[in-house]
């Protein structure tokens, strides 16, 4: 039996239950993603850009799913703290996959816009919704496909036209429980013209020795001149396993910073599908990822420009240690008739052990003569000159390589313009590198379990 | 302080050093020049510990503690300071955290506290008048976008911080205008007491105008091969290296 054949099972014992506990527009596309699960065999490792991860092998595991919607006993709400000194946001949780609030989250949000559970948003505003609810991301994707099929809840965030969202949403993924898992979480983001919008999401798991696996699927929809910042952070654990699909769509004169950060997690493969479809827009990708022990990390990034003047520019940095592996498969594709587009693409790595490996795509499709595009990677080690130059002024080889290593991660952290989140980040990859215990970016206590 | 005995050694299989014979007292200055490729700047390498290079023979003490066996990081909290030719540019590691660590790690060794941070703010900026160094320079990333001359006067102001008992410097005034070279020179100079010692690498006198050495050594083929007092820098700059060249290679051949 294929891993997937148990979900499908699932899906098809307890289809009621699964409808009961969620909303029509979110019912309404499970049956096309159960058929398209039906009728598909899962991408074997070693495929084209599934080099490096086995799906096959990270959903084999038979975790539970939570379909009943059954309430756990825990508050995070109530025990939480942000422990950002400068960073004030509005606080929202999903525990597993249902979702919870501080109490005043809502607190100095602004008029014309939504934060909060999608089931309910899909009940409140069912048009909405239907209107963007799986019309970007690819059902045809295994991860969305499972995610649709399944997906009770999650996080909606709709900003109407022209409100600027000044206070950052930050929304902090718990996972919690004493046995294996599957949490189902989907979001979606609607941006309509004019508005702002900041996010943060951190990802957590509170029992290290607990199989989970996060199945998300993120929905963006920028449109005319909106401006967006997403930060997405995963602070889990080596037994975690993460699929993460996030679709954006970006239209005419959008600003967009998405940024992935990985200090620690298991297994986890990033998807980032943007497609430019108005002129003047630009997309700002980051992402890092410190990787040791046998933690793996897959960034797989699709960029597409429809149109001209757009700009994207992309940065993925790596530091492997151990027996890591680390992947990158970046695609750029400049249709015909994208004039001016700017595109550039870079993946940095530093591998610091004999065992360690990165594999890196670098790609881009050019269908258009007038672009300007540029793509590279770069994998090697700490320099030795530096490492020496660091000596003779007193500091050990071990502090050379930390502060080099930190070094190397700057300008993905500096890049970061939530003010508040860039100090708290310089700070927790100092102590990512320097093996201390670290909690999430912007978060300390409640979800500050050992690592 | 010094005491360096028949030290040879090679890099990736290829000798360089060939028997250095070297001592260093407290309150001297020494100057060693000698032509290119002899040798001068993989001496201070080995000296301060640079693994890329493999010590084959003789020996190197420090205040009586075997040099050689020390890792670079002792050798510098012990008191050895190298001014590098080529200072190496650390992107990402701001001047003032990479100072801070620095100080720390010393105050580490000898089983200090580390500073606090006003007492190491007050002394960066008195460091810093010594080799006139920007204040803006410390914000910046190590060496990263300097100018020759501010890199080498970053240098010499490492150097005020540490407080070494030996200092190293290689071709510091490699690179400089005349005024870069005064404040460079004049900083080595008000660094200067009766308890440490300079060795100044360099090609040129002009350094030499500033910085007074006791002692010339001139190096060539992997040793000293002849010592003198200042008038044999000023002999060097008048008839070059050729005659010394001539003279230990006609020795070597005859031999």
């Amino acid at each position: 039996m294929s891993a997937l054949q148990q979900y499908i099972d699932l899906y098809n014992g307890h289809k009621s239950l699964v409808d009961s506990g969620s909303a029509q527009v979110l019912n309404d596309l499970r049956h096309s993603a159960y058929e398209v699960l039906r009728d598909m065999e899962l991408p074997a490792k070693g495929s084209e850009n599934y080099e490096t991860t086995d799906l096959e092998e990270i959903l084999s595991p038979d975790y539970g799913v939570n379909v009943g919607r059954v309430n756990i006993d825990v508050n995070p709400a109530a025990t939480f703290h942000c422990g950002v000194p400068s960073l004030s946001t509005s606080l929202f949780f999903s525990v597993n996959d249902l979702y919870a609030e501080a109490n005043d989250a809502r607190l100095g949000l602004p008029e014309g816009m939504y934060v909060g559970s999608l089931r309910q948003f899909a009940i409140n505003h069912p048009e909405i919704c239907g209107r963007y609810y799986g019309r970007c991301a690819d059902i045809k994707n295994p991860v969305v496909a499972l995610n649709t099929m399944l997906a009770q809840d999650g996080i909606a965030i709709w900003v109407k036209r022209g409100v600027k969202v000044d206070k950052p949403i930050q929304i902090v993924n718990i996972l919690q429980n004493g046995a294996p898992l599957m949490a189902v979480r989907r979001v979606l983001v609607i941006l309509e013209e004019d508005s702002e919008l900041k996010v943060l999401t951190c990802d957590h798991t509170q029992n290290p020795d607990v199989e989970f696996l996060a199945l998300q699927t993120i929905e963006i929809f920028a449109e005319r001149n909106s401006r967006l910042d997403y930060y997405d952070l995963e602070e889990s654990t080596e037994k975690t396993s993460r699929l993460s699909a996030m679709y954006v769509r970006e239209g005419e004169g959008c600003e967009l910073v998405i940024d992935g950060i990985t200090l620690y997690n298991g297994t986890t493969r990033n998807e980032y599908h943007a497609l430019f479809e108005g002129e003047n827009a630009s997309l700002h990708l980051y992402g890092m990822g410190i990787e040791d022990r046998c933690r793996h990390l897959d960034t797989y990034s699709r960029i597409e420009h429809k149109k001209g003047n757009c700009k994207t520019d992309e940065l993925f940095k790596y530091v492997l240690d151990d027996d890591a592996t680390g992947a990158f498969t970046g695609l750029i594709k400049v249709e015909q008739g994208a004039d001016k587009t700017e595109a550039y693409q870079n993946n940095r790595n530093i591998v610091g052990s004999d065992n360690a490996k990165m594999f890196s795509k670098p790609q881009l499709e050019i269908y258009d003569d007038d672009v300007k595009c540029s793509h590279g990677t770069a994998t090697g080690q700490l320099d030795d000159m530096q490492v020496f130059y660091m000596r003779t002024r007193g500091l050990s080889e071990h502090t050379a390589k930390l502060l080099l290593k930190q070094a190397f991660m700057a300008d993905v952290i500096d890049a970061v313009r939530l003010p508040g989140l860039k100090e708290r980040l310089h700070l927790l990859v100092e102590r990512r590198f320097a093996g201390s215990v670290s909690s999430c970016a912007a978060c300390n206590s409640a979800c500050g379990s050992d690592k | 302080m010094l005491k360096v005995n028949n030290l040879h050694a090679e890099i990736n299989g290829k000798e360089i050093l060939k028997g250095i014979n070297l001592e260093v007292r407290p309150g001297e200055v020494h100057a060693i020049m000698g032509p290119n490729g002899s040798g001068k700047s993989t001496l201070s390498m080995v000296l301060a510990g640079n693994p890329a290079y493999t010590v084959t023979g003789g020996s190197a003490e420090f205040y009586g503690k075997d040099l050689l066996a020390m890792a670079p990081e002792v050798r510098s909290h012990e008191g050895l300071f190298l001014g590098f030719q080529y200072p190496v540019e650390i992107p990402g590691v701001s001047m003032v955290n990479f100072m801070r660590a620095a100080v720390n790690a010393k105050r580490e060794y000898f089983g200090e506290p580390p500073m606090s941070a006003t007492d190491f703010l007050k002394m960066m900026r008195e460091k810093r008048a010594i080799v006139e160094l920007d204040n803006k320079l410390a914000s910046r990333s190590v060496n990263e976008g300097f100018s020759g001359g501010e890199k080498k006067r970053n240098e010499i102001f490492q150097m005020a911080v540490l407080e070494p008992k030996l200092s190293i410097l290689d071709e510091t005034d490699s690179g400089l205008d005349i005024d870069a070279l005064r404040v460079v020179a004049e900083g080595v100079n008000k660094l200067k007491s009766e308890n440490n010692a300079t060795i100044v690498i360099t090609h040129y006198q002009r350094l030499l105008d500033y910085i007074k050495p006791e002692f010339i050594h001139i190096l060539y083929k992997g040793r000293i091969v002849m010592t003198g007092g200042p008038d044999l820098a000023l002999e060097l700059e008048e008839r070059g290296y050729d005659w010394i060249k001539q003279q230990v290679d006609n020795e070597e051949n005859n031999g």
